[in-house]
């Protein structure tokens, strides 16, 4: 009995979250049946719909969204990279610091699409374009995050390790990252964001394929239901990357009490 | 017979030995010298320089002035007033924190001595206060080390777990036999435990008295309450009474409740 009452609340409770959006779909719906909508400015749901299954069939959106998700998976892996990379330098050693924080911090501060005219000059509108601009915008995050996380350790907890033999290469596999890695994930978190933002500003600026392309290339003919449906898109595609990098944060930060689950 | 055995070690030596911070010298020309296989405690006012010449005993620290002598070969283990585990580690990793992983078996033992065997897989976080200084002390011990220096460990314990862990301590420094030095502000924690009381003041021994009433030490023993009392008057007198101002007048009730609280 109770376990039965205890799987429906379970049920509700896994559904009460979509209850908003689910209510906003059926009223758009029936605002654009009911005429309230003129197409042109909003499609209804249904017409995204069918869009969306005439893109699924024709192959065009796997073959969009495929270019999307290279794009930022090479922008990101790059600018990730790096700033863990730069960062870890920084945090670990004063020299570092001192030789890069500066630079990094100045660079920090330039909106990656102010650079965006001066990118085109360089690599044209070609593919290293853009993953050029999301390696530069998801830098600076992670960068960030890496090297206040290493800063920010405890002491105490390194005065310790060293005084418990670890030092070099130990010290750093076995306290230095395990104890910056929440303040890395959240800075990598953040920059998965800011990596599909960027991309699809310039998808939509100059490019002849991905999904950014796909929405200006449909305003262009006013196709405003695939620019929806682009909009959707991003925004799912948002949401998988985010899940994503939670499902990380819960693996890695297994010890953390934020993550232990409700006994 | 044993205890003849560990005389004959060599014992630590400080001589001169002087610490300043800045303007304030915090141990100041300190002589002591430390058998083999003793327990000592260090007993003083917040302030007395305890901390600090359990930290130069420790190597975390290096004196300014005079001389530390520690005998070839040793081994030291430093155990904290916070447990200082690290939290992304399993209770039985933190405990074989820095030892080769062909010892991880002694590690277990460790954690069995102080009855935590069955917390092995268990996240620190998750463990209480007492718990938690359990697993350090595990930690410290599984290192076998010749020099165990405790800075006041069970500090932040509440009264029940703090008589535990002094049961605990007593048993396993009976079993090992190391030189142990315990720094604390609870002289009845130091007569329990110790077989030397020195008491610290502005960084020079006021004190030095043996101990040698038979284990386990309870209240109950008036000898143990006459020598309890007697080393928390010579504390609460401070340093400003050079001379034992109570054969010559007895301190007002004011004056002494003043000195207490300055505890």
């Amino acid at each position: 009995m109770s376990r039965s009452v205890s799987f429906a609340r379970g049920l509700w409770q896994g559904l009460l979250p979509w209850l908003v959006p689910l209510l906003l779909v059926i009223g758009w719906q029936i605002a654009s049946l009911a005429g309230w909508l003129n197409h042109r400015v909003l499609p209804a749901p249904s017409e995204v719909l069918v869009a969306f299954w005439q893109l699924l069939v024709s192959g065009d959106l796997f073959r969009h969204l495929a270019v999307s998700f290279a794009r930022v998976a090479a922008g990101f892996v790059i600018g990730a990279g790096l700033g863990l990379l730069f960062g870890l330098l920084t945090g670990v050693s004063r020299l570092g610091e001192a030789l890069f924080d500066t630079t990094l911090q100045m660079l920090r501060n330039i909106p990656p699409l102010a650079i965006l005219p001066l990118v085109i000059l360089w690599f044209g509108i070609d593919e290293s374009a853009k993953v050029f601009l999301v390696a530069f915008a998801v830098l600076f995050p992670v960068y960030l995050n890496t090297y206040h996380g290493i800063r920010s350790l405890d002491p105490q907890l390194l005065e310790m390790a060293r005084s418990y033999g670890l030092s070099g290469r130990e010290l750093f596999r076995q306290v230095v990252l395990p104890g910056a890695l929440p303040s890395i994930l959240v800075g990598i978190r953040y920059a998965l964001g800011i990596a599909w933002i960027i991309l699809i500003v310039a998808e939509t600026l100059s490019a002849t394929s991905g999904i950014g392309y796909l929405a200006a290339n449909a305003r262009e003919f006013l196709q405003t239901d695939i620019v929806v449906l682009s909009i959707l898109l991003y925004a799912a595609l948002g949401k998988v990357v985010d899940v994503a990098a939670r499902l990380l944060e819960k693996r890695w930060l297994r010890w953390h009490p934020s993550y232990f689950k409700a006994a | 017979m044993k205890l003849d055995d560990l005389k004959t070690g060599n014992p630590i030596l400080l001589q001169g030995l002087s610490r300043r911070f800045g303007e304030r010298l915090v141990l100041d020309q300190l002589d002591l010298q430390i058998p083999q296989g003793q327990f000592l405690a260090i007993v003083g006012r917040s302030g007395c320089g305890k901390s600090t010449l359990l930290r130069l005993l420790g190597g975390l620290d290096q004196p300014d002035g005079g001389l530390l002598q520690q005998p070839a070969g040793q081994s030291v283990r430093v155990m904290f007033q916070e447990a200082r585990l690290l939290p992304w580690k399993s209770v039985l990793d933190n405990v074989a924190l820095g030892l080769p992983a062909s010892r991880r078996g002694e590690a277990e033992q460790a954690l069995a001595e102080v009855g935590l065997a069955d917390r092995a897989q268990e996240w620190p976080a998750r463990l209480s206060g007492g718990q938690r200084q359990r697993v350090a002390l595990a930690r410290a011990l599984v290192h076998q080390p010749s020099l165990l220096l405790l800075d006041e460990p069970l500090g932040a314990l509440d009264a029940l777990t703090r008589l535990e862990m002094q049961g605990l301590i007593e048993r396993l420094w009976q079993q090992h036999g190391c030189t142990t030095v315990l720094v604390t502000h609870d002289v009845s924690e130091a007569v329990t435990l110790a077989d030397r009381v020195v008491l610290l003041e502005e960084g020079r021994v006021a004190l030095d008295l043996p101990v040698e009433l038979p284990r386990s030490r309870t209240h109950a023993d008036p000898r143990f309450v006459a020598l309890e009392q007697h080393i928390l008057q010579r504390v609460l007198q401070g340093p400003s009474f050079n001379t034992p101002l109570i054969n010559e007048a007895p301190l007002t009730s004011l004056h002494f409740s003043q000195l207490h609280w300055a505890l």
